[in-house]
């Protein structure tokens, strides 16, 4: 057993993937709690779509594609905000023209060349263990970048998050803390790019955070136990793909499904939702 | 008439105190959303320190408008707005907020102290979270309320009474000296309503200043210091038994009300419970 689990990380590629996994586990969890709760989960997706004009443009310019997808991506954050201030539609409509357009930018430039790289597949679909020592390295400072940021300014996107006209009135600048959740979604976005690919890294913010609110009540705890539940659902894909010998992000979003169905079946069972939250949140009843 | 004689003993000190300065003053306010006509339109108003002000209007009469221009949430085109004398902006410490409880997100995974705590918010302390002083005074804000024990509740978990009551302790816990509070009533059972009203008449008598839109008129009638009637612009300003007279409310509702023939009847039946009340709470 202790084999079976170790075996895969006396490959450098493997013990790089796992740290990836981790880094990106923390970011979902952390910012999924906002997508989650804050009804962003279209937004999640389309960040994640835009940023095909970055990496696209990247590729073309031989520029860090990192890069170009972190700045497409922010652009996107800025503009969809933007957009949903000014234009009379609905924000979902507005997330829907912006990320429409990034993501055809993308395609157009794309379609230009000759024939789609195994290492821009590796951005659309994911490819952990293709991450190199500039990736880890790249996705972990973003990371901590972004848990600097929540961490110093976590009770400012609650209350903008929670009742943003309130937070207006005590003082807090809404308006700046509503885009910087936007672009904080974007950088989470990029974090995972590499390791879980474009179509799917949307379900990272979502699955595992909402997977932890299904027993818990508060966000704080379930931030933390959403990075738990997405790290541990990444170990299990990681291996399952290692053994399978099958694609590791779609392997990683399916463990999660799983899991998330075995805990709605559970906490679905009566009083124990309400135990396991006052148990783990020590919450009186 | 029993109304005027509520609150003086507690009052009246600290009133005179802050004689000069209102604790809300609208003056010449017209506001609105941009293409369309004005939704209010040359209000002024007056919320004197210790009192309790009821905005009336039908629905359409501007009266979020007004809320949402008092709080900078909406700037106004013309026409300013003094809390203690200073614009809002610098007055955010003096003012607490009570939305209406539909415009909150419920389902929001935050504790009934979560929620009471974000009243204490007064600016910026990184990686610090709230202080000890800002737990305690949300503590005390959640025992003035009646919800000190469902503290740790999801706030999810609690009722359309209990609701109101955190958002109340909410603006409570913030030490303002003016609490703005829209519809804190709508959709309440008397008993409720009742509750909220003591709670309400306490803060008065402790020099808060209250200012608050509703559409139930007998709450104005039997807790309101002064009534103000809002349809696009003041239609009137006062005394609730001079205000709520059937020619103003035809005036402000712009339709004769099934209720009018009976308003005089409804003001003098509240003053007579309110009487009662008043000797009930003497007994306490």
């Amino acid at each position: 057993m202790i084999d079976w689990l170790l075996e895969p990380y006396q490959y450098e590629f493997m013990r790089r993937a796992l740290f990836v996994l981790a880094v990106t586990s923390v970011v979902m969890g952390v910012v999924g709690g906002f997508v989650v709760h804050k009804g962003l989960a279209f937004s999640g997706d389309a960040l994640a779509h835009a940023s095909l004009a970055g990496v696209a443009v990247a590729f073309v310019s031989g520029a860090s594609v990192g890069f170009g997808a972190l700045v497409a991506a922010v652009l996107t954050a800025l503009g969809i905000g933007w957009t949903r201030d000014r234009a009379r539609v609905s924000a979902d409509t507005a997330i829907g023209i912006v990320f429409v357009a990034m993501f055809s930018i993308g395609i157009l430039i794309l379609s230009r060349r000759q024939s789609y790289t195994p290492d821009l597949m590796s951005f659309v679909f994911g490819n952990i263990l293709g991450v190199s020592n500039g990736d880890v390295i790249g996705s972990a400072v973003l990371a901590v970048v972004l848990l600097l940021f929540v961490g110093a300014c976590y009770r400012e996107l609650l209350l903008v998050a929670y009742d943003p006209a309130m937070a207006s009135t005590t003082g807090v600048p809404s308006k700046v803390f509503q885009y910087a959740t936007l672009v904080m979604v974007a950088v989470a976005v990029v974090v995972a790019l590499k390791a879980i690919g474009i179509v799917l890294v949307n379900a990272m913010l979502l699955i595992p955070v909402s997977t932890a609110a299904l027993f818990l009540r508060r966000l704080p705890s379930i931030m933390i136990a959403g990075a738990l539940i997405a790290f541990g659902c990444a170990a299990a894909g990681l291996h399952l793909s290692y053994y399978a010998g099958v694609a590791t992000s779609p392997a990683i979003v399916l463990v999660a499904c799983a899991a998330f169905l075995v805990v709605l079946a559970v906490t679905s069972r009566r009083g124990v939702l309400p135990s396991t939250a006052m148990a783990i949140e020590g919450v009186a009843e | 008439m029993a109304l005027e004689g509520r609150h003086v003993p507690a009052r009246e000190p600290l009133a005179e105190h802050h004689h000069a300065v209102s604790a809300l003053e609208v003056r010449h306010l017209t506001a609105g959303y941009p293409g369309m006509p004005p939704a209010i339109e040359d209000v002024s108003l007056r919320v004197p320190v210790g009192e309790i002000v009821g905005l009336i209007g039908p629905n359409g009469a501007g009266k979020s408008t007004l809320f949402k221009s008092i709080l900078g949430l909406m700037s106004p085109t013309s026409g300013e707005v003094l809390a203690f004398g200073r614009p809002v902006r610098e007055a955010r410490a003096d003012i607490a907020y009570m939305p209406q409880v539909e415009e909150v997100d419920w389902a929001f995974p935050v504790s009934v102290l979560d929620v009471v705590l974000m009243g204490r918010y007064h600016g910026p302390r990184p990686f610090l979270g709230w202080s000890k002083g800002d737990r305690e005074a949300s503590m005390v804000a959640l025992e003035r309320v009646r919800l000190a024990p469902y503290a740790s509740r999801q706030v999810g978990q609690l009722s359309g009474g209990q609701r109101r009551r955190v958002l109340m302790a909410r603006a409570i816990a913030r030490g303002a000296r003016l609490l703005l509070l829209d519809e804190p009533f709508a959709g309440l059972d008397a008993a409720v309503q009742h509750d909220l009203l003591a709670i309400l008449d306490d803060l008065a008598s402790e020099g808060r200043s209250i200012f608050l839109a509703t559409h139930d008129l007998s709450c104005v009638a039997n807790s309101c210091d002064e009534a103000c009637c809002l349809n696009k612009r003041v239609i009137a300003a006062g005394l609730p038994s001079e205000v709520l007279t059937e020619s103003i409310l035809t005036a402000t509702f712009e339709r004769h009300l099934l209720a009018i023939p009976q308003a005089a009847e409804v003001v003098r039946f509240a003053d007579d419970e309110h009487a009662h009340e008043h000797s009930h709470r003497g007994t306490r």
